[in-house]
């Protein structure tokens, strides 16, 4: 099948416009009829099920945190992209256009991305009426910073915890909803299916933490804003809750998977130090800002950092890269940590890692400076590696962070599914191959502010609210279909646990699915993933009930889905025969070690039909159209 | 190393709850303290015992999921640090733990050292916020806020919703928490509009939660995680007497 992204035609700048005009609104008298279901409560979720309780729907939001306040958005440190050009350094919309959809390696829709653009200086300016203390500059005024993938300032940020600020604001603003009746809050509530009644999503299944009860709840619309899926690596930078269970079950409904394995790896973050941890931390890549990246020239100099004079030193991102320098794209400075770490250069316990020296801005600037930018991410890394990043260089390694892939979805934000709406980092559409930093808060927000109210308005406008009562029996069947799964996970009662599967999972997953893939690792991956998944079914073992709070059974559940969706990864990494962005084919690279576009043969978005566990998913092709944006081989040279 | 703990063990709000002794073997110092309980809990589930629950996410110090009472700490012994962000390396070969959950009268137990913070919500549902509609605001750079004032409404707007200070309080008091939120809108000119109104909904939120009032023990602010300053609770209450005076 070819999807259509219904996108409007008309010249890009105009496209949105044309869109908010020709679509169709609801009655404010009919609107509190309508119910709205939001899963999660990121920047997409929160700031979604705010708007639309303001416009006065009436709205089901679930979060499985014990609070709104908790959703990974937070951990977001760098800032928040916006196209105000406040810097007066030549800024506009049709940079940050541009800039994105190179940064995507130009697998993304153009019109989905002009329109972030565009939307992108309302959020700023949302964001500073709801009080998030933005930095602001001795007169005032807004300030800004710059970001790896782009050559202007434009960068806004809370110290070094926007994302917190951005969410406690959408938090806030959802608060205030739940106050005024229009939204009520689902903590502690896992979403487990979709449910879907002729056609249409009407509702979802979940499973209440703290009482192990599984109810349905029915609505005339559903929005997924459950996050990414990096966690299928295992040790990511992400919120060790986080998971693909919401959007892998909605793609077990039939909601399609576009572009699953366009997967980002996080440049800068603390490297490994055991077996035993549980998550990665990253640095927030505003310290490329004033920091510079390095390796010894010499193979395995174990001199300390500053026993190593400037001569000895090799600048390898400045080297490769002169007009970015350390500021370059994220997979590009990836892969080229990884290929000094191989050559034997690295840095720290086991070699995996580089430094990233603050030192000649500390020397240039001050400390003060340094600490006012950067305080929290120095101490941050002091905790975990017991170092000072004052007196020494930092050490750092990339580690899996974001999914650009995810949730197919028109221009509307609409699934294949009807009514089903997916937001921020579980859709696929605005990131292509990868993601500039500062980029993913300005997503999340454009689709839950800005985007959502008007086009959720657009599909309600043609249903009747309150069709499908919760006692139909597709919620019955999707109550029952959840419980057995349930009562499957508790009575295998086999040797190890599901951290230990999951483990074994992220290792092979970032072993042949991670920053370099080949023909090779990628068949070998879909070989053992569902060996793994066998094992798993026949020896994890789940201790306690499920009629209680049980937190084994909630992490067997969420790996058993990644069991199955790194096939469907691994699958659409095969398939894509073309190194773009992040997903990086070694078959296909430039002489200089260059990711190698095919965009004769691999101009699409792939979007994948579940077919059955154990069966081969079918593809559905969305063309990329680029009537805009010319397509160039993407250089930070 | 190796560790002895006692850890809270309760199955369900209505159980009472006793400690149970358990032993950490072969703990790294690289260790955070929730990875050598997860350590501990793969042990346990191996043995076809229950796992300690405890309440973690982002792992990283932000999120404010976290936190536990260790050896009458909450968060441990390390100042400005949650839970997830104490590493082993800071404890000694042999010692013993006491790890308990955050305890208050607004903080039920759920399960073992998971608490109920639900109050939190509440408190900022009614009112910790600007009530501001989505769109129709104006340019960001119209609303001038000086330096002075912008960053000390972000130390305030720091505050992670943990819940240390209140297990901190001889009188389970939520005063650090509803003061950070208090005055973090407060010192915005956007803030200021709804300044009184806020204030004394929150207070009275607070009460009606069941969290007891500020006697000036400052346990809070040397537990917490983010260093929030008790001076934010002197700015509570002179936003509160200001609103009173003034009949808002």
């Amino acid at each position: 099948m070819i999807l259509d992204g219904k996108i409007p035609s008309g010249p890009l700048h105009e496209k949105w416009d044309k869109r908010l005009a020709e679509m169709k609104l609801v009655n404010p008298a009919n609107k509190r009829k309508h119910r709205i279901i939001v899963i999660g409560t990121g920047l997409a979720g929160a700031s979604a099920a705010a708007s639309l309780g303001e416009l006065g729907y009436t709205v089901d939001v679930f979060c499985f945190q014990d609070s709104p306040r908790r959703a990974h958005s937070i951990s977001a440190q760098g800032g928040i992209n916006a196209a105000k050009n406040y810097p007066n350094d030549g800024d506009s919309i049709e940079r940050l256009f541009y800039d994105t959809i190179k940064g995507g390696d130009f697998r993304s829709r153009e019109a989905n991305v002009y329109r972030l653009a565009q939307l992108s200086a309302n959020i700023i300016d949302q964001c500073v009426a709801q009080g998030v203390p933005f930095a602001r500059d001795y007169a005032g005024y807004l300030t800004t910073r710059s970001f790896g993938g782009a050559q202007v300032s434009r960068t806004f940020y809370a110290r070094g915890q926007t994302g917190q600020q951005l969410l406690l604001g959408a938090y806030g603003a959802l608060s205030r909803q739940i106050r005024a009746g229009t939204v009520t809050l689902h903590p502690r509530t896992e979403m487990l299916d979709l449910v879907i009644v002729d056609g249409h999503a009407k509702g979802i299944t979940v499973r209440d933490l703290v009482s192990g009860r599984i109810d349905s709840y029915a609505a005339d619309a559903v929005c997924l804003a459950s996050g990414g899926y990096a966690n299928v690596f295992f040790l990511t930078t992400n919120s060790v809750m986080s998971g693909v269970t919401a959007t892998y079950r909605a793609y077990k409904k039939g909601a399609f998977f576009a572009n699953p394995c366009f997967t980002q790896i996080h440049p800068t973050c603390i490297p490994v130090t055991g077996e035993h941890q549980a998550k990665l931390t990253l640095m927030s890549e505003s310290l490329r800002n004033d920091g510079r990246v390095w390796v010894p020239k010499i193979k395995g100099d174990k001199r300390p950092a500053n026993d190593i004079p400037e001569s000895e030193r090799d600048y390898y991102l400045e080297r490769k890269y002169p007009a970015f320098g350390n500021l370059a794209a994220r997979d590009v400075t990836s892969r080229a940590t990884k290929e000094v770490c191989d050559e034997g250069r690295g840095v720290g316990p086991g070699g995996r890692g580089v430094y990233l020296d603050l030192g000649g801005a500390i020397g240039r600037l001050g400390e003060n400076t340094i600490r006012e930018r950067y305080g929290n991410l120095f101490e941050m890394y002091e905790r975990i590696t017991a170092e000072d990043a004052y007196q020494q260089p930092m050490r750092i390694y990339p580690a899996p962070h974001y999914a650009m892939g995810g949730l197919w979805v028109d221009y509307n934000l609409e699934s294949n599914v009807r009514g089903l709406f997916v937001l921020g980092e579980a859709n696929f559409s605005d990131h292509g191959a990868n993601r500039l930093g500062a980029s993913a808060l300005m997503q999340g927000l454009a689709d839950g502010y800005f985007i959502i109210p008007y086009t959720i308005a657009n599909y309600l406008a043609d249903t009747k609210p309150g069709v499908v009562a919760p006692d139909a029996p597709e919620f019955k069947k999707s109550c029952e279909e959840v419980e057995a799964f349930t009562k499957r996970l508790l009575a295998i009662k086999g040797k190890k646990t599901a951290h230990e599967f999951h483990r074994e999972l992220g290792k092979l997953m970032w072993n042949n699915v991670g920053m370099s893939r080949s023909e090779a690792s990628l068949k070998e991956a879909l070989k053992r993933i569902p060996e793994i998944r066998a094992e798993f079914w026949k020896n994890v073992t789940v201790p306690g009930s499920g009629r209680e709070l049980n937190q084994e059974l909630e992490k067997a559940g969420r790996v058993a889905d990644f069991l199955e969706f790194a096939e469907l990864l691994t699958h659409d990494a095969l398939q894509r025969d073309e190194s773009c962005g992040a997903h990086f084919r070694v078959e296909h690279q430039t002489a200089e070690g260059e990711a190698l576009r095919d965009d004769k043969h691999f101009s699409y978005v792939s979007a994948w039909e579940h077919k059955g566990v154990d069966k081969e998913p079918e593809l559905h092709k969305e063309p990329l159209v680029f009537e805009h944006a010319h397509l160039a081989v993407r250089s930070y040279k | 190393m190796n560790l002895t703990l006692y850890v809270w063990r309760q199955k369900s709000s209505k159980d009472p709850g006793r400690l149970v002794q358990y032993e950490a073997k072969d703990i790294s110092s690289d260790m955070s303290f929730l990875e050598m309980l997860d350590v501990v809990n793969e042990g346990l589930i191996v043995k076809g015992e229950e796992p300690i629950a405890f309440d973690s996410d982002c792992r990283e110090g932000i999120c404010g999921m976290c936190g536990q009472v260790v050896n009458g700490v909450p968060h441990g012994p390390r100042k400005k640090t949650t839970l997830c962000q104490l590493h082993m390396r800071h404890f000694k070969d042999n010692d013993t733990l006491y790890i308990e959950p955050f305890r208050a009268k607004a903080f039920p137990v759920i399960k073992d050292l998971i608490v109920d913070r639900g109050a939190f919500d509440k408190i900022i549902q009614s009112g910790g916020y600007i009530s501001v509609h989505t769109g129709g605001v104006p340019d960001g750079n119209t609303l001038l806020i000086p330096k002075h004032d912008a960053d000390i409404a972000m130390d305030a707007a720091e505050c992670i919703g943990c819940g240390a200070c209140v297990a901190a309080c001889p009188n389970g008091s939520a005063m650090l928490f509803t003061a950070a939120k208090v005055s973090h809108l407060a010192m915005l000119p956007q803030g200021k509009i709804e300044a009184a109104r806020r204030v004394c909904a929150m207070t009275e939120e607070m009460l009606a939660q069941g969290f007891g009032n500020c006697s000036n023990h400052y346990e809070c602010e040397a537990v917490c995680p983010k260093g929030i300053k008790v001076k934010f609770i002197a700015k509570l209450n002179r936003e509160f007497i200001k609103a009173q005076m003034t009949g808002s």
